[in-house]
């Protein structure tokens, strides 16, 4: 089981950031070394990333986010540098579900009122994000019955473990 | 009330209703992986304790993206996945054999089947009506194991192909267009279903080019109909008994409905660094470029290098200008070969190189410089998408990208014909 109830800070990020840009392809040969790999998130797109980063924190972005690739080292070289949840005005399909399927909650709720730094609390039940800096509270779109029940088993690997099939 | 194709086929397979909207867990004919995902794949199937394929005869690995291999890391990735391949009995391709996507359209996809890759480029085999989506190695992992995987009917939104491509103009600028007006996440979570008068005419090929692309604009699936072309496709490929004719019921529900004239199309570009930030080339020709790369899923068939022969052909590539090129499998290789497009080619400057992804994402094989420019034939521009997060990259039709390498800078293809 996953923890329901986040808190940490916001880093921003801007719209359109794709699997490429968390994970260039010119790193394929580090893709059995995970370790190795994370070092290099978001390398191009956001170079201090990874030496800012700290657990717990969320990644905020625009809309779009994780087009492209699908591959599922992106959103597993998020969540190893730490990060607690991806909130973004909207996300690519395929990194939505991997995302998901890794047990990193993906948020969709208007990001633009949130800024860089501010102090974020998310209740992963209710969908709603508490923005403890400015005091405004967000409500996020919800997902499919099936991905809630896979993201609180902290993956689909879990789930399917548990349950060996899927249960609609 | 009729159906979409994408209801039509998760219905059947799902054994349900399936309307847009619903949750339906549908069973999967081919599940495959290409050598950079699988082998995330691979763990996550051997971290679930799964002891067997659901259907090992229906289970394909590819290695196509490192190929050959230019690092012992992935070589190594390589031992790991033909031995997976050999302790369950599946099928594994070589390389040198070509992109999973190339053969899956070749030699399995089936109107009506339903096809999870660990490649977002799966959709390509929507060409050939089969409801056919990228996934992530989880997802592949279960799949493999339960031969079933769970999908949200996707709406639809209904893409019209009237009137005839004017001369120059191609398949790819048709799809970048496309692109270009519904943007890069427009048709998010949606299947792009294609129809209109214009499908008589237009080849699997084509077809492939476009179905290949409908990621690109964020969409689940790009579906075309199964019509006479797809039969005689299919019968050519040895599995013409795998025909059945497939449309979309009369009278089914669509999101959008977007018109396309293709005789008012001319060549186009995508721009560094968005699929659609699309403009008509002789908006943007006069760039000076240091590289073209002809080839990958989207634009290595042999049509394609037909059409860059045609005008290489007695022509020499810009010395300023690499020229590479890359088959997309090992019989396109062979047919190129045989009619004399490869020698054309090669005589122009071509390097060419070996059937496989080659320069398309960037981990060998073509990677760029500095501040270099390549215009190419892929279906992505990302920064860094070619090994180079301060090169650029203009995607672009197999004419375009030929006429360019001639002089050297972006060039409109209808001035060699
Ligand atoms: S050719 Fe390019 S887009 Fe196609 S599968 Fe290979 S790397 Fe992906």
């Amino acid at each position: 089981m996953i923890d329901l109830v986040l808190k940490g800070k916001a880093i921003k990020l801007g719209d359109n950031i794709s699997t490429d840009d968390i994970i260039p392809g010119r790193f394929a040969h580090l893709r059995s070394n995970l370790p190795e790999l994370a070092k290099h998130v978001l390398e191009d797109a956001a170079p201090e990333f990874v030496s800012k980063v700290r657990s717990g924190d969320f990644l905020v972005a625009g809309k779009n986010f994780g087009l492209g690739s699908s591959r599922e080292h992106a959103p597993v070289v998020i969540k190893m540098s730490g990060v607690g949840a991806i909130l973004a005005k909207s996300a690519a399909r395929i990194f939505f579900r991997n995302a998901i399927n890794q047990g990193l909650p993906v948020l969709l709720c208007d990001t633009d009122k949130i800024s860089n730094g501010d102090e974020l609390e998310i209740d992963l039940t209710g969908g709603i994000i508490n923005n403890l800096t400015s005091g405004v509270k967000l409500g996020c779109s919800k997902i499919p019955p099936i991905m809630s029940a896979i993201l609180k088993e902290d993956g689909l690997i879990p789930y399917i473990q548990k349950h060996k099939d899927f249960k609609l | 009330m009729g159906k979409t194709l994408a209801e039509k086929i998760l219905g059947l397979k799902s054994h349900s209703e399936a309307e847009a909207g619903d949750i339906v867990i549908a069973d999967v004919d081919w599940a495959f992986v290409q050598d950079t995902t699988g082998p995330l794949t691979i763990r996550q199937f051997q971290n679930s304790s799964f002891a067997a394929l659901a259907s090992p005869e229906r289970t394909i690995i590819f290695l196509d993206h490192a190929a050959p291999s230019p690092a012992q890391q992935l070589s190594n990735d390589h031992i790991l996945l033909r031995r997976f391949a050999k302790e369950m009995g599946c099928r594994i391709y070589e390389v040198g054999d070509g992109i999973c996507h190339q053969l899956i359209a070749e030699k399995f996809a089936n109107p009506g089947d339903i096809i999870v890759g660990s490649d977002s480029h799966t959709v390509t085999g929507g060409a050939l009506g089969a409801f056919a989506t990228g996934m992530g190695s989880s997802d592949v992992a279960v799949a493999l194991a339960l031969g079933k995987t769970w999908f949200r009917v996707p709406e639809s939104f209904f893409i019209e192909f009237n009137g005839v491509f004017p001369r120059g103009v191609y398949a790819k600028d048709l799809i970048l267009y496309l692109i270009g007006k519904i943007s890069a996440d427009g048709a998010t979570y949606k299947a792009l279903e294609f129809g209109g008068e214009a499908l008589a005419q237009m080849t699997m090929s084509q077809r492939i080019t476009i179905a290949n692309m409908a990621v690109e604009a964020g969409a689940k699936v790009g579906l075309f109909p199964s019509d006479k072309i797809t039969r005689d496709f299919l019968t050519e490929y040895g599995r013409g008994g795998n025909y059945k004719p497939l449309y979309p019921g009369n009278g089914a529900k669509y999101e959008r409905v977007i018109p396309v004239n293709l005789s008012q199309l001319e060549p186009m570009l995508s721009l560094p660094h968005a699929v659609d930030n699309v403009r008509p080339v002789t908006k943007v020709k006069g760039v000076t470029i240091q590289q073209a790369f002809i080839g990958t899923c989207t634009n290595g068939r042999l049509e394609d290098l037909a059409v860059a022969a045609e005008i290489l052909k007695g022509e020499k590539r810009h010395p300023g200008t690499r020229l590479i090129i890359a088959p997309a499998s090992r019989q396109v290789l062979i047919r190129a070969v045989e009619k004399g497009y490869i020698h054309s080619l090669i005589e122009a400057g071509a390097t060419i190189l070996p059937p496989g992804c080659a320069a398309c994402m960037g981990l060998h094989q073509g990677v760029l410089g500095d501040g270099e420019i390549c215009i190419s034939t892929a279906n992505r521009n990302f920064q860094g998408r070619m090994g180079n997060p301060e090169a650029m990259v203009y995607l672009a039709s197999p004419a375009t990208a030929a006429a360019s390498a001639i002089r050297g800078e972006i060039t409109d293809p209808r001035e060699f014909m």
